[in-house]
């Protein structure tokens, strides 16, 4: 009994709180992403796109939701069934899991009971954040893979190890673009990243070219055109949720929106200041309004920045065609890879002089 | 040979520059056009709410004509029926009884006229073959329909209201199509 009294009640209930909040704020978000991105490919194409269901179209993706439960689902003779519900599970899952390590704002303060609590708006503050998103995105794989493998079609299979060679070549120049970010900060720490970056300059201008290799492999890792090879539906037959119907076809879609999203907020944690309010001095304005209204904004200001990401990607897409694979991996292996070692080499040379006092 | 327009280049076929195989500057051309086109005006007339204007001389569904007292024109001559290059057109005809002269304008009437819509061209050549005026094309077209048996129109679907009893639905209905005047235009440039 006193240890159930000893245990933090007040911090298991906030970190539940967050938990389900950020969950279902990037499904939201990721439903919202469905209808921006044809509302963009609308607007760029001279159209007018979704603006039937409600006002503006606003209930889409609903429509769209409600249209994916309905439809039948197909399960086929052949595959490995077990598997074949694993995949979507996965790719969902994944996409989930790598919101937990994200700062989405400063801290929140109010009195329980007569003690001050703050409430960091970060599920987990681990020390080795990045390592963690790492971790989880190259899980990732396994939904392709999974997906592909259980289909038990050959042209599913193909796909799936098209996918799973992209994502995991170009996972290389992603981390390597990240060491060198990683001398600048000192730390794994999202919170501690962010924190060198209020107030501060923003990490970007540091590490452009870490920036740019980081921007590119962020496109093909969320599969996103013009590295869209996984899924090619118009040229490659599909891709590895070729055999999926129903709500399984749109957990893998969703995934992806999802990823889209949350890659969006990495980069935006990494480079571009995170949750802080540019061009203003966040302390100077808790002072003014308070810390919870100061989180509240910062919120604000890292969900303006993830919007702008996402509008990049969109953008992106409803612009460049797809690559050719070979022009891909080429891309990939002989081209981010080789640069994002240069940009590693240069910056642990700066680093070094600096700490040297600019001396050899 | 000369070209049809002085727009014709021969294929470039020089290997590409080191800026041009980065790709980068071609990219931000191509998301520079892009991002203007967000701002361009939308050719795309939203239908329900918006409608296009119907050329004036637009052929759409037929209508059933009435006179000025709500007497139906049509005598069920057939004529139309005979020029329908579709064959989409049937009649049966009626002889008008005593008492009837308030609903039919001469002595037969079209007991059943119907059009199968999924055969009409809509050519207009019953209009033109209408001795009575009692058939002409409206600027409405057949809405879409879940069966097949649907798109045939009876004589229901077809008659305009009545000018007297709805002078509002006649009135549109009637458009600026075949107006009482339009018929005495006809006859007056023949």
């Amino acid at each position: 009994m006193i240890g159930l009294l000893a245990i933090d009640w007040a911090f298991i209930v906030e970190k539940l709180i967050l938990i389900v909040s950020i969950v279902s704020i990037s499904l939201v978000i990721a439903m919202y992403e469905t209808y921006a991105e044809r509302k963009v490919a609308a607007v760029m194409q001279d159209r007018r796109g979704p603006n039937r269901a409600g006002p503006f179209g606003i209930l889409q993706p609903l429509a769209d939701g409600l249209k994916l439960f309905m439809k039948e689902e197909i399960i086929p003779n052949t595959s490995n069934k077990f598997l074949f519900v694993l995949g979507p599970c996965m790719a969902m899952l994944t996409a989930m899991m790598t919101s937990a390590v994200i700062p989405w704002g400063g801290k929140i303060h109010f009195t329980l009971f007569g003690q001050d609590r703050w409430v960091n708006l970060q599920i987990a503050d681990i020390n080795i954040g990045i390592l963690y998103i790492f971790g989880v995105v190259s899980m990732g794989v396994y939904g392709i893979m999974i997906g592909g493998w259980a289909s038990n079609n050959k042209f599913s299979l193909m796909a799936a190890m098209r996918g799973a060679s992209q994502v995991i070549s170009y996972e290389l120049p992603m981390g390597i673009s990240l060491i060198a970010l990683l001398m600048l900060t000192g730390s794994l720490k999202m919170s501690t990243i962010v924190a060198g970056q209020i107030d501060s300059w923003y990490y970007v201008l540091y590490q452009p070219l870490g920036f740019f290799i980081f921007l590119v492999c962020a496109f093909a890792e969320c599969n996103r055109t013009p590295f869209d090879l996984p899924e090619a539906e118009n040229e490659l037959n599909f891709g590895y949720h070729q055999e999926y119907s129903s709500m399984k076809l749109g957990f893998y879609l969703f995934a992806e929106y999802i990823n889209m999203f949350i890659s969006s907020a990495v980069m935006v944690t990494l480079f571009w200041g995170g949750y802080d309010i540019p061009f203003i001095s966040d302390a100077a304005l808790a002072e003014k309004v308070g810390y919870n209204w100061l989180a509240v904004l910062e919120g604000l200001s890292m969900f303006i920045k993830v919007a702008i990401f996402i509008f990049a990607f969109m953008w992106v897409r409803w612009t460049i065609p797809r690559f050719r694979y070979d022009q891909l991996m080429n891309l990939g292996w002989k081209t981010l890879i080789p640069l994002s070692l240069i940009n590693m080499i240069i910056t642990a040379l700066l680093v070094l002089l600096k700490e040297n006092g600019w001396r050899f | 040979m000369q070209s049809l327009t002085n727009r014709a280049r021969p294929v470039d076929r020089k290997p590409m520059t080191a800026l041009e195989r980065l790709y980068l500057w071609n990219i931000a051309k191509g998301m520079w056009i892009t991002l203007k086109h967000v701002f361009k005006k939308k050719a795309t007339i939203s239908y329900p709410e918006q409608k296009r204007e119907f050329s004036p001389v637009f052929r759409g569904l037929q209508i059933l004509n009435r006179d000025e007292e709500g007497r139906e024109r049509c005598t069920a001559c057939g004529l139309c029926a005979v020029a329908c290059p579709a064959e989409a057109i049937t009649m049966e005809a009626a002889e008008r009884q005593p008492g009837e002269e308030h609903l039919y304008r001469e002595e037969k009437y079209a007991a059943k006229y119907e059009i199968n819509m999924l055969r009409c061209i809509f050519c207009g050549l019953c209009e033109e073959a209408c001795p009575k005026d009692a058939v002409y094309l409206s600027e409405t077209f057949a809405p879409s329909n879940y069966q097949r048996k649907g798109f045939i129109y009876g004589k229901e679907d077809l008659l305009i209201p009545h000018p007297k009893e709805d002078p509002e639905a006649y009135r549109k209905a009637l458009g600026n199509r075949a107006t009482g005047n339009a018929s005495q235009e006809k006859a007056s440039s023949n």
